[in-house]
């Protein structure tokens, strides 16, 4: 692999050649990385769809100076050596993505008071930096008749912003997808085939990868708000996963589990259902200390540290 | 009369039967490329001719075939885009229905040249009946050893296969074609890479639109030079434009391309003038995605020029004052066409033919449809007008594929020309064109 000299708002950064424009900038960090609401490193094929990540191409490489005629999903486009890539310093493309949290929300229930996802949602985050404060639309938004995609999986199709990921988990990790995109435009829906549960070892990480709230954990509905927990990492045997995960806990008690997510909110490793869903008792879990949490997350408001948790819970006991 | 190439033979009775067609010359462009001519030879003899593509990009024919990857030993495809589904635009339909041979003949012509031995031929699926003319002309090909193995003794072998969609407007993208041909949900695909390199099955393959593999046949016979002299500027050869609305006489008719506009509106050889001597009010040039045009601009360019039936001509001024000559679906509206109706219509096709992949243009479509039925229903109000336009804007470009653009040219056209109707429609509180 040679490497390639790229510069992304005026910063320049050497990667190997083939990596995409959004995986050159999240070697910089910081503010130069466009948001990824449907791009997920460990789904194939992934991302393109949510347009969130469009930036400008200034200069194509050092060989054909030509700027890209239009604006490209930096998850799609792979770099060229001496590309100059324009992101929060384009105005066309802050004005664009403005435009693009519009269109996701346009049809977006906005019922965050009561969903479950609230706190650690990719749309909240995105809305956040690039949402307008008041909406323009008179319109009625688009409904979904509910349906029952199985015991531990619930499926709210009216938050969801159709990024394709827990279609792609299905077909990459389980043995066999029973759900996918029935329907077009904005009556596509994420559906099973013909009222099917879903039901496989691993197709809990739907919930993980699922940007928004449309794909939420059953056994954790309602029961708190992901910003009263305390999120330990945590581990145990598992013959079907590495077992590695995040145990979202309250008092001694753990309300959820899930895997370990990185700062751009992808796992680190896909876990099975047997940890996330069956696992529910903290004596089965080897506890490695409280999961650190990016700072401007609402999470990590809820300050915990290690000697507080271990004083006001004596059932718990982490590892040193 | 102008020249025919497409139409030449049209009425002709059972034409559709091979019997007739070779009586009248066909299948001699076959027997005589098979025999002089190696596949880069058409390839560059197509390249000559200068046709381009007629499915509504314009795109040079001979150009797209020479960006097919020839460095793998992978098959290579050929097919060919009868997806024919665009409000205005009824041009294939006639060819596949009259004259199929001169499609598979032509399809002969373009496999041989690009190397391909499985060809297919994507038909919409409203279109079955014509499904059904087309079958029975590729077996009567077979039966007659223009089809199959060792075509007339000159080694090479073709299977040509018919394969219906089903009746999604967006399976016309070349991408998402290929998505449905392998059995797929139609989504398109993201490029790069390009169907040339990685295609149907993953193998490099040219998509053609029917009109364009049609014409194949003629440069072959008569040669690149003759293909070449016909029409005008870059704009090559002969063109179906299927004209409808407010005019005497609709149809399909073949123009040589520079043909006056004017004259095509008014001389009794085509449309025959205005419905009811009415007066002419806006043309859509190139089917419901192009950018509608008002009669002074679609008459003369915005310098004074007359404007002529060609793909510069009609895109003089870019989108500011023309448009594009794009499939060829030619939409007259008189006095009493209401603009803002005409633009509910083209939306909400395109609001029901999103594929809902990419968000701007699936929440974009909706949300101008919704906002358009208001206005035309007079509950509108005047800040939804500049809420198009930058709804429009922001879906123009930033989507996978042109369906996107197609949905918002026409509402950025029918506001930057007819801005006053949707004035009057907010003002009036209902359509002013209406008792």
């Amino acid at each position: 692999m040679s490497l390639v000299k790229v510069i992304i708002d005026n910063i320049e950064v050497e990667v190997e050649s083939g990596t995409t424009i959004l995986n050159a900038a999240r070697k910089i960090g910081g503010s130069v990385v466009p948001p990824a609401m449907c791009y997920y490193t460990k789904l194939e094929g992934s991302g393109g769809y949510c347009r969130s990540c469009l930036v400008k191409v200034a200069q194509g490489s050092a060989k054909d100076p030509r700027p890209m005629p239009k604006l490209v999903p930096s998850c799609r486009t792979t770099v060229q050596d001496g590309m100059v890539v324009q992101n929060i310093t384009s105005p066309e493309v802050m004005d664009n993505r403005r435009a693009i949290t519009e269109f996701l929300l346009l049809n977006h229930p906005l019922d965050c008071p009561v969903c479950d996802q609230a706190g650690e949602c990719h749309l909240q985050d995105l809305s956040y930096v690039h949402g307008l404060e008041e909406t323009r639309t008179t319109e009625e938004r688009r409904t979904f008749e509910p349906i029952d995609i199985g015991d531990k999986i619930k499926l709210n199709m009216n938050r969801c912003i159709l990024c394709y990921r827990c279609v792609k988990v299905a077909d990459q990790l389980t043995d066999q997808r029973v759900h996918g995109v029935l329907g077009r435009g904005d009556h596509s829906e994420i559906s099973t085939y013909i009222l099917k549960a879903i039901d496989n070892d691993f197709s809990g990480n739907m919930i993980d990868v699922c940007p928004v709230g449309a794909l939420t954990d059953k056994t954790f509905r309602f029961k708190s708000r992901v910003w009263y927990t305390n999120p330990m990492d945590a581990h145990r045997e598992c013959s079907k996963c590495g077992g590695k995960t995040v145990l979202w806990m309250k008092g001694d008690e753990v309300l959820r589990v899930t895997g370990r997510k990185d700062k751009y909110g992808e796992l680190e490793e896909f876990i099975c259902n047997d940890c996330r869903f069956e696992k529910k008792n903290p004596n089965e879990w080897i506890i490695e200390g409280p999961r650190k949490i990016e700072r401007h997350s609402v999470i990590s408001q809820n300050h915990y540290e290690k000697l507080l948790i271990e004083e006001n819970n004596p059932k718990i006991k982490i590892e040193k | 009369m102008a020249k025919q190439i497409l139409l030449n033979n049209i009425n002709v009775p059972g034409l559709a039967s091979y019997e007739v067609y070779r009586k009248l010359g066909g299948y001699s462009a076959v027997e005589k490329t098979l025999k002089n001519y190696t596949p880069d030879e058409v390839t560059a003899e197509v390249k000559k001719s200068g046709l381009r593509g007629r499915g509504g990009a314009g795109f040079p024919a001979g150009m797209k075939w020479g960006f097919i990857d020839k460095s793998t030993d992978n098959p290579r495809y050929f097919v060919c885009n009868f997806d024919e589904s665009e409000p205005g635009t009824f041009k294939d339909r006639h060819i596949g229905q009259l004259n199929p041979h001169q499609l598979i003949e032509g399809m002969i012509l373009g496999s041989y040249a690009l190397g391909a031995r499985s060809s297919y031929i994507y038909i919409r699926g409203e279109l079955f009946y014509v499904l059904r003319i087309i079958e029975k002309a590729i077996d009567e090909a077979y039966r007659n050893g223009f089809l199959g193995e060792n075509i007339l003794g000159s080694g090479y072998s073709l299977d040509l296969h018919c394969h219906p969609g089903a009746g999604a407007y967006i399976c016309g993208e070349e991408t998402a074609l290929i998505e449905s041909l392998e059995g797929k949900r139609g989504n398109p695909r993201i490029k790069p890479p390009f169907p040339a390199i990685v295609g149907l099955y993953n193998c490099p393959t040219v998509v053609n639109n029917v009109e364009t593999i049609a014409n194949l046949p003629w440069i072959m016979n008569n040669g690149a030079d003759a293909y070449a002299a016909i029409g005008i500027g870059n704009s090559n050869g002969t063109k179906l434009i299927s004209a409808c609305g407010h005019i005497n006489k609709p149809g399909i008719y073949e123009i040589e391309l520079g043909l006056p506009v004017k004259e095509f509106i008014y001389s009794d050889e085509y449309c025959g003038g205005i419905l009811n001597g009415k007066k002419l009010k806006a043309v859509v040039a190139g089917g419901s995605s192009v950018p509608v045009l008002p009669a002074e601009l679609i008459l003369r360019t915005a310098n004074g020029e007359p404007r002529l039936m060609s793909y510069e001509s009609l895109s003089d001024g870019g989108f500011q004052s023309g448009t594009m000559l794009g499939s060829g679906g030619f939409i007259v509206m008189d006095e009493t066409a209401c603009i803002v109706k005409n633009l509910l219509t083209f939306s909400r096709f395109y609001h029901h033919e999103s594929c809902g992949q990419c968000s701007p243009c699936r929440e974009g479509t909706g949300w101008i449809e919704k906002i358009l039925y208001r206005i035309e229903s007079g509950k509108g109000s005047m800040k939804d007008i500049d809420l198009l336009t930058d709804i429009a804007k922001h879906i123009e470009g930033n989507t996978i594929c042109p369906l996107g653009d197609a949905a918002a040219w026409p509402v950025a056209s029918a506001i930057r020309h007819f801005r006053e109707e949707f004035e009057d429609h907010i003002k009036l509180q209902r359509c002013p064109l209406s008792k």
